[in-house]
């Protein structure tokens, strides 16, 4: 047996992925969000957490999904990482479980679309439940990021 | 034990101790024989030293170990501070600084000293200098061994009565029913510290504070005061019978260490007592009828010296202070609410409980942003060993001057002023004082002064530094300007001398290196303005040709709170700073004039630019093709003004800055974010990225 770790479990485009829970702050449904000007598409805008401004993400427009309305069950997952504090929005999100470390295995080459080095691998739960693990700091990374912005330009 | 939970502890009051350490070495400097402030460094040195070494960086310990020993020789009277003693004491300073710093970004504060240890090594050798003249001098004058006052004493007590300072023998007696001599002794004690120097006591202070003395104690002082003034306030000390008060010269200074030499103390004491004689009866019969108020006047003394020692603050992580502030600042938005329902509602007991609420909370506004100031002290202390030292380089003599030190600024103004303020000391002292040659030719004393001034003013801190230099040479300045395509030589000539002035701030003025050989200013000085612009603030130049020259900065008193015009794009709103904006108008459709495809107005008598806000922010839910009348607010950036089209005023407004985060950063005319009273976020423009 591996660490037993608790993960927020959440859904995008009919995938379940899966973040650490001591990354995650707090989970929020949809909230008014103002938009930036000059930022890239996923950029969404930033919200007011209690007092402090937090940029959010479009994580479907991230992973290069098509993006979709918000709905009833969409929310907002604050994470915090490298003092990098950011909300995403995801289709839903309701479960927290254990997992053993052991059974996260290395993210196949391609899974939903997904670059792989997003993810940290796929955790099994269950018997017939497949987790995506996220890898939240190539998500949040800047200097690719910037790479973007170039290609758009 | 885990050092880490006490770095921070470390570097906080290792950083006070090297300000303490530059602060006093500097005073030495300018009084090498006062041994009182050689104590005060030796002590600093040696908490650095102890704190160092329990901390484990043992380069530190060792090189603060090698300048203790300097001065432990030093304060023994062992050795005489000269100028390669202080040139080297201060390399020592700023070889531990850079250690300290180094600590601080998370390193070992390693580093290679052995220079400067060979040379604090070959002064406590005393290779490098013929003390022994001077310190033979002193020894004859002093006196013997086993005197009453030791050899370094009254070499002191002789230098201050020869410097014209006045110095007393005090012979103070307590009253035969008193309770807490000890305690009364402490008043007199921090009475006559406040008022000069306490050289020696009898028997010695920690003995008096054990109470280990019988009626009365002595005390050889240097006072500020006169006579008079010492013994009134030695006498307003309550249950204190009589202070016998003999100003001595140098003549009974002498006397004095001969009759001690003798043995007895007391005989010193009765000396003492003959030469006051008369006055010293009076002084007992007057002690008596004296009592009643007594008690009245110690009470205030007794205030002041809790009051004077140390001040009482404590240190916050300026993390919490911001939390604070978030906090706060979610409160300020559940209260435009709570208002808003109050007024809807419509009931007494609710509107009244509000009104309250608010009054209570703008309180605690002001009290929360108090917090956060900080006095400029802690900017300006670096400066006076930064002129020191660059008088030395550039061999002009240069007295700084700082007043107003305690003035207050908010924390984040602070961290930031400090490099602008540099460069303009830089600057006065390179371009502004005269070398000494010119200054004597100009009939000028030889040695500059430089200002540096803050006070407060309104809802702003200025920040002055003056010099009495050659000022700015107007012409060689738009020569300069003209010639660096800074400004055509058609409007150089309708410039005014402010205008001319600003011309050294301007961005290509200083890189030609040629201007550095003539009176032009200007080494960095764009960077000043931008930063200073960047702070909210401005700064602006004055100048009389061979008078002198002022630089003034102005600064908001806090960052975290402006003011702001809010205004609404279609279904969004932002933030306009009000610092930026010279007037809001409304401009029908036809006063729109196309020049070369870009839309302009005429804007009292000179055309500018119109910059369609929506258009540079991408905000499609505004049209403002359709508007037969365009809102507009003129903005100013320097001397370039430009007007940007909205939708809609919302008014004036005081917000809170917030800034993005981390994530989004460099957001093309966005400068931050703020929090509305209804919770949402607006974004603040930032004029100055509008006009090009």
């Amino acid at each position: 047996m591996g660490e037993e770790i608790k993960v927020i479990v959440f859904g995008l485009a009919n995938e379940e992925y899966g973040i650490e829970v001591e990354k995650v702050r707090t989970i929020e449904r949809m909230i008014p969000i103002t938009r930036v000007p000059k930022t890239l598409a996923f950029v969404k805008g930033v919200i007011n957490l209690r007092g402090v401004v937090i940029p959010i993400i479009d994580l479907r427009g991230r992973f290069g999904l098509p993006e979709s309305e918000p709905t009833d069950s969409s929310r907002i997952i604050i994470v915090a990482v490298n003092d990098l504090e950011v909300g995403f929005i995801v289709d839903s999100a309701n479960d927290v479980i254990d997992i053993d470390s052991d059974t996260i295995d290395s993210p196949p080459e391609v899974v939903g679309g997904i670059k792989a080095k997003y993810l940290r691998g796929v955790a099994k739960v269950g018997d017939d439940r497949l987790l995506i693990m996220l890898n939240l700091s190539e998500v949040l990374n800047k200097s690719e990021i910037i790479q973007l912005e170039q290609q758009e330009a | 034990m885990d050092m880490n939970a006490y770095l921070s502890m470390f570097i906080d009051e290792s950083n006070d101790h090297l300000q303490s350490l530059n602060e006093h070495l500097l005073k030495l400097e300018n009084a090498p024989d006062d041994i009182s402030i050689v104590q005060v460094i030796f002590r600093s040195a040696h908490t650095l030293k102890g704190m160092s070494a329990t901390m484990g960086f043992e380069d530190l310990a060792s090189l603060t170990h090698e300048m203790e020993n300097v001065l432990d020789l030093v304060r023994n009277h062992k050795l005489s501070m000269d100028q390669f003693i202080f040139d080297t004491l201060f390399k020592g300073l700023d070889a531990l600084e850079s250690m300290v710093q180094d600590v601080t970004g998370g390193g070992t504060g390693k580093a290679d000293v052995t220079a400067i240890v060979s040379a604090l090594q070959t002064i406590v050798k005393g290779d490098h200098l013929k003390q022994d003249a001077a310190s033979a001098g002193m020894q004859s004058a002093a006196g013997d061994e086993g005197s009453m006052l030791d050899q370094f004493q009254s070499s002191i007590l002789l230098q201050s009565i020869e410097a014209g300072m006045s110095v007393f023998h005090i012979v103070v007696t307590v009253r035969e029913d008193c309770v807490l001599k000890a305690a009364r002794a402490y008043m007199v004690f921090d009475f006559l510290e406040h008022n000069g120097e306490i050289v020696k006591s009898s028997p010695s202070s920690q003995e008096i504070e054990q109470e280990k003395f019988d009626r009365s104690f002595t005390v050889f002082t240097i006072a500020n005061i006169t006579e008079e003034e010492l013994r009134k306030g030695i006498e307003s000390v309550s249950e204190i019978e009589s202070a016998a008060i003999t100003q001595l010269d140098n003549e009974s200074l002498l006397q004095l260490g001969a009759s001690a030499a003798q043995g007895a103390p007391s005989a010193a004491a009765s000396i003492a007592q003959e030469t006051v004689g008369a006055a010293q009866a009076q002084v007992a019969a007057a002690a008596a009828p004296a009592m009643a108020p007594a008690p009245a006047a110690s009470s205030p003394s007794a205030a002041a010296s809790s009051g004077g020692g140390g001040s009482r603050t404590i240190r916050v992580d300026i993390e919490r202070l911001d939390s604070l502030m978030n906090l706060f600042s979610e409160l300020l938005i559940d209260r435009v609410r709570l208002e808003q329902l109050a007024s809807e509602i419509r009931r007494n007991e609710l509107t009244e409980t509000v009104e309250h609420m608010s009054r209570v909370s703008s309180d605690l506004q002001n009290i929360v942003l108090k917090l956060r100031m900080v006095p400029v002290e802690s900017v300006f202390n670096r400066f006076p060993r930064m002129v020191r030292d660059l008088a030395k380089s550039l061999d002009k003599k240069v007295d700084l001057v700082i007043t107003g030190a305690e003035t207050e600024l908010d924390r984040t103004v602070i961290d930031e002023i400090g490099d602008p303020l540099v460069h303009l000391l830089r600057n006065s002292m390179d371009h502004g004082i005269e070398s000494i040659a010119d200054r004597i030719a100009a009939g000028k004393p030889e040695t500059g002064t430089v200002h540096l001034r803050a006070y407060h003013s309104g809802n702003h801190v200025f920040i002055e530094v003056e010099e009495d230099g050659r000022g700015i040479n107007a012409e060689k300045v738009k020569q300069i300007a003209i010639k660096n395509g800074i400004v055509d030589s058609e409007s150089a000539k309708r410039l005014t001398d402010s205008e001319v002035n600003m011309l050294i701030f301007a961005a290509g003025f200083s890189t030609a290196d040629k201007i550095s050989d003539i009176s032009g200013r200007g080494v960095g000085l764009d960077v000043v303005k931008t930063k200073i612009q960047s702070l909210g603030g401005h700064v602006s130049v004055e100048s009389t040709q061979g008078r002198g020259t002022k630089f003034s900065i102005q600064l908001p008193l806090t960052l975290s709170i402006i003011s702001a015009m809010l205004v609404k794009l279609g279904s969004e709103k932002y933030a306009i700073p009000l610092s930026s904006i010279v007037e809001t108008a409304i401009v029908p459709r036809e006063q729109i004039r196309k020049i070369h495809g870009n839309r302009m107005i005429d804007y009292r008598g000179s055309v500018i630019p119109l910059i369609s806000l929506a258009q540079v922010l991408d905000c499609k839910s505004f049209l403002e093709e359709e508007e037969q009348e365009t809102e507009i607010v003129v903005i100013r950036k320097g001397n370039k003004l430009g007007a940007i089209t909205v939708d809609e005023f919302l008014g004036q407004s005081e917000i809170v800055l917030k800034t993005l985060g981390k994530y989004l950063t460099n957001i093309e005319a966005i400068s931050g974010a703020t929090i509305l009273g209804d919770g949402q976020v607006a974004l603040i423009i930032d004029p100055n990225a509008l006009i090009k």
